[in-house]
């Protein structure tokens, strides 16, 4: 969160570059901004990355995010309790451990959280797929696309395996044209529910996309052959939009990217992943025209969104839970050491590749009492036994401006509002300090508080929210 | 990874909830134990408690006494004191039939000659269910005999057509509509949640509750606090190394950090900190289901109960237990695990997920009669639309218009709302089932006959609704 309300955000338009442009932040760019944009662009610094990322100055530092130096992996690779490797496609939960690994060791956060971006948009659940290889192989495609062109996107998606299956579209024939894909792309991908589309719209996309098929590897039972059989196409004349023709599936997707209610829903869906403040309608129009012109590019858009005044100066986000599980870890550097993960995300609301329907998760709905209770009971897990302060064998330590900042320092030193800090001072103070009598009490009490101190650290409304 | 067969059928993946957050709960069961070595006692030790399995939940509980609550500074004692003076208040349980259940293969029109046509591979045979007593063109599906049974008994009013003009064929729409209690898309608080906002109060969560992972809709209030629990049983904050007065005072600083948070100007903060807060007086109120050190882990589901790996019959069974353990709930609202989406392959799965939903709305009856509880308890089971009467080629059903309702408990009217129209006259001009009865009705209907609130303020467009019988 941001502790001080940066003066003079607002600045003037750049000059517009691609047929529209967006205001851009010049406030301060300091700590907590950057910490604030590594959240919301990455998944929350590592301890110091925020300091370094300040010192590059706002523009630069939403470029090492948006064109990043590097792609790969930083850090050990996951060994769990058993001490051995991860078997993503094989092993139950292993398909979370190996997403939630990139989404701590990666060297490109905005690319890793733009493929979390893109599971939501596009949400497809192994609970209908039933594989994780081809879960994992729908993620790879996301994450080599995610900041590439959304036409192209678009289309590896509609005819990814994974997605052939979870909507349908595989099996979706002349005979028995499937509306499933066709309902969903336009009510989710890219119109939005009831926008400028008619049920007899759903009809005629689903004939213009059949054709689509697979066999079953006898060997291993698994679905094989993703293809697209002419034989099964609906080849006849459809009216899509008011435009005739004998459309097939590519026309089925140019038709709805040229629908003019597109670049408007693609626009404010995009920016609500960044920012909970709505985008002024005038910044809706520059975003979008600056969509159309680019040729529907991810990245410039993504670009300017980071540089935004109301990304820096706007409320806070309540951030996502597996980036809330993936940013503490990157906090107290540990890596994937645990499958504990698997279930524990399940706890917080977010189990990657099990979105809840193909309508993603519910932003609004990620706190409530049962996950916030999750969230709570994360310390539990995160902090491993032996890091468990023992008041038996811990030198007790002096004051409670002490015992917080220890607390705090813990998971990377997050920045805190006044009203938090003081809030967790004045809990050492009783707890550790006030509470004392006996003798022993002095010398274990503080330890025992600190031990509560950095539970109350992350459980603070200033950690779920950046 | 178990699914139910509903959800293996299932090609329109929007309502496939994952199980795989009910394995985690499972496994967060073992992970984060309710006592370990060297944690204290809950909060309110030294209160005189009385210790006893609530078998019907499969929870263990601890309920304090009375007369120590009394005594105690505890908030949760309001509650629990309040709730004790209270306790002829009606509670409205919502079951929500997930992904627009086939209504036609629940309540079949076995001699309607359209029906073997339109149904070709999924027709149900003349008189292999029950009779529907109420009108002879339609049977029950064998498989909803529990249903049959206590309608039988007057304890269930039958929709077989409910729905809304200008139906919607989106999952999300269509619920959504249901859930907020119009067909506006912009409303952003539920039905039972409005209700909540002018008739609860402001340290109660539990008088709404949702017995999930996320929270319905239906219970999402403007003001007042609602609470979303997995089970009563395991909401306990644990943090590791804390104990004794440290812990009692984290509590208390936990809620002070709540405090700062949702008196700040920051939107995500303020959700932050109230979501703290609500869960804060939560714990408090829950501390009696705490199970006790001594207590039994495990315990059967009382009789009737199905037997299965799903939540659904588990939590249905908690509603009595927590009744009967005091706890002030008003509006309840559960899901069932099976996803009725049924796209595809439809018979065999919607078999099973039927005979579980049937039976658990069975036993969940005969428990409240049971315990003295049936004559508290209104349930309405619905679903976000019904399915169309002619099944596609791949032996499922796509979304249709008009669906099914049902209204269950002692104080149901019993009689039919709407009517069957058959399915010569009964269709739309997409081929989908015409509506007899509105569901904006029936909520009107069950706010001023079993909750005793006038409509007019909870339900747009209430003066110009007509009501239908619910109660008797």
């Amino acid at each position: 969160m941001l502790a001080t309300a940066p003066r003079r955000i607002y600045a003037r338009r750049s000059a517009p570059t691609h047929g529209g442009s967006l205001p851009t932040y010049r406030g301060r760019f300091a700590t907590e901004q950057a910490e604030r944009l590594l959240w919301r662009a990455g998944f929350g610094p590592k301890a110091g990355q925020a300091k370094e990322l300040a010192k590059l100055g706002m523009s630069a530092a939403v470029h090492s995010l948006t064109r990043p130096a590097q792609r790969g992996l930083a850090g050990p690779a996951p060994v769990l309790e058993t001490g051995k490797p991860l078997q993503p496609y094989d092993v139950w939960g292993h398909d979370v451990l190996w997403w939630l690994d990139r989404m701590v060791r990666t060297q490109a956060p905005l690319v890793e959280r733009m493929t979390l971006t893109w599971h939501d948009w596009f949400a497809t659940s192994n609970e209908g797929v039933n594989s994780q290889r081809l879960m994992i192989n729908q993620n790879r495609t996301m994450r080599r696309l995610a900041l590439a062109g959304f036409p192209e996107l678009f289309e590896a998606i509609t005819i990814d395996p994974a997605m052939l299956l979870w909507l349908s579209l595989s099996g979706s024939t002349k005979a028995d044209p499937n509306e499933n894909y066709a309902r969903e792309m336009q009510e989710l991908f890219t119109l939005g529910a009831g926008n400028g589309y008619t049920e007899m719209d759903v009809r005629e996309h689903a004939r213009a996309l059949s054709g689509w098929t697979n066999s079953w590897n006898q060997a291993t039972g698994e679905p094989d052959d993703f293809h697209f059989d002419p034989t099964l196409h609906d080849d006849g004349i459809k009216v899509i939009y008011h435009h005739r023709g004998n459309f097939g599936w590519r026309d089925s997707l140019r038709l709805v990217l040229a629908h003019p209610d597109h670049p408007k829903f693609f626009v404010t869906k995009l920016w609500s992943y960044f920012s909970p403040e709505p985008l002024p309608a005038s910044d809706t129009r520059a975003a979008a025209a600056m969509y159309v012109s680019s040729g529907k590019q991810i990245r410039p858009l993504v670009e300017a969104m980071l540089m935004h005044p109301l990304l820096y100066g706007g409320a806070s986000l309540v951030k996502p839970p597996i980036v809330q599980i993936a940013g503490m870890l990157r906090g107290i550097d540990r890596y994937i050491d645990t499958d504990a993960w698997v279930w524990e995300s399940g706890l917080v609301g977010q189990t990657p590749f099990y979105p809840p329907n193909v309508g993603g998760w519910d932003a609004t709905q990620w706190l409530n009492t049962a996950t916030w209770l999750g969230r709570f009971n994360l310390t539990s897990q995160m902090i491993i036994p032996k890091q468990v302060l023992d008041p038996g064998k811990t030198k007790p330590l002096a004051d409670a401006r002490t015992l917080t900042e220890h607390a705090i320092a813990y998971w990377g030193s997050p920045t805190l509002s006044k009203q938090t800090v003081a809030a967790l001072r004045s809990y050492a103070q009783s707890a550790g300090f006030d509470a004392a009598s006996a003798q022993w009490e002095s010398q274990q009490y503080p330890v025992i508080a600190l031990n509560a101190l950095r539970a109350l650290v992350v459980a603070s409304p200033d950690y779920q929210a950046c | 990874m178990s699914k139910t067969p509903a959800q293996q059928a299932c090609a329109c993946r929007d309502f496939d909830r994952s199980a795989f957050l009910r394995a985690g709960a499972a496994a967060a069961g073992r992970g984060l134990p309710e006592t370990l070595p060297g944690m204290p006692t809950p909060a309110g030790t030294g209160l005189s408690r009385r210790g006893f399995v609530l078998a019907s939940a499969g929870l263990a509980l601890t309920v304090y006494g009375a007369q120590g609550l009394l005594r105690s500074s505890e908030a949760f004692a309001d509650g629990i004191a309040a709730a004790a003076t209270v306790t002829s208040q009606p509670v409205l349980v919502s079951v929500y039939l997930q992904g627009g259940i086939d209504s036609m293969s629940v309540l079949y029109p076995a001699a309607d000659p359209l029906y073997s046509q339109f149904r070709t591979d999924l027709a149900l045979a003349p008189g292999a269910g029950p009779a529907f007593t109420e009108d002879p063109s339609l049977t029950w599906n064998p498989l909803a005999a529990p249903l049959a049974q206590l309608h039988g008994e007057g304890k269930v009013s039958v929709m077989p057509t409910v729905g809304y003009t200008d139906p919607n064929q989106s999952h999300f729409t269509s619920r959504h509509y249901w859930e907020v209690g119009a067909t506006a898309a912009d409303l952003n608080t539920g039905w039972m949640g409005r209700y909540l906002d002018l008739t609860g109060s402001a340290d109660n969560p539990l008088q709404g509750l949702c017995l999930d992972y996320s929270l319905q809709p239906s219970l999402a209030s403007a003001k007042m606090p609602v609470a979303t629990i997995s089970s009563p049983s395991s909401y306990s904050f644990y943090a590791p190394g804390v104990w004794g007065t440290q812990q009692s005072l984290m509590y208390d600083a936990f809620d002070a950090l709540g405090r700062a948070g949702a008196n700040s100007r920051d939107g995500g903060l303020i959700a932050s900190g109230q979501a703290a807060l609500m869960s804060s007086t939560l714990r408090r109120q829950l501390l009696p289901f705490q199970p006790a050190a001594n207590a039994a882990t495990t315990t059967a589901l009382p009789t009737g109960y199905p037997t299965t790996s799903d939540s659904f019959p588990t939590r249905m069974a908690a509603i009595p237990a927590m009744l009967a353990g005091g706890l002030p709930l008003s509006c309840v609202s559960v899901s069932t695990d099976s996803v009725f989406d049924t796209h595809e392959a439809q018979a065999t799965p919607f078999d099973t997920s039927l005979a579980e939903v049937a039976q658990t709305l069975y036993a969940f009856q005969r428990d409240l009669e049971a315990r003295g509880l049936d004559n508290r308890v209104l349930t309405v089971v619905w679903s976000e639309f019904g399915r169309r009467p002619l099944q596609n080629a791949s032996a499922g059903t796509d979304h249709g218009a008009a669906g099914l309702a049902f209204v269950i408990g002692t104080h149901a009217a019993g009689t039919m709302i709407g009517e069957w129209m058959g399915l010569a006259s009964g269709l739309d001009a997409l081929g989908n089932l015409k509506e007899t009865a509105d569901f904006r009705s029936l909520y009107c209907s069950l706010l001023e006959q079993w909750l005793g609130h006038d409509a007019a303020p909870i339900i747009p467009g209430a003066a110009s609704l007509p009501r239908v019988t619910v109660v008797k």
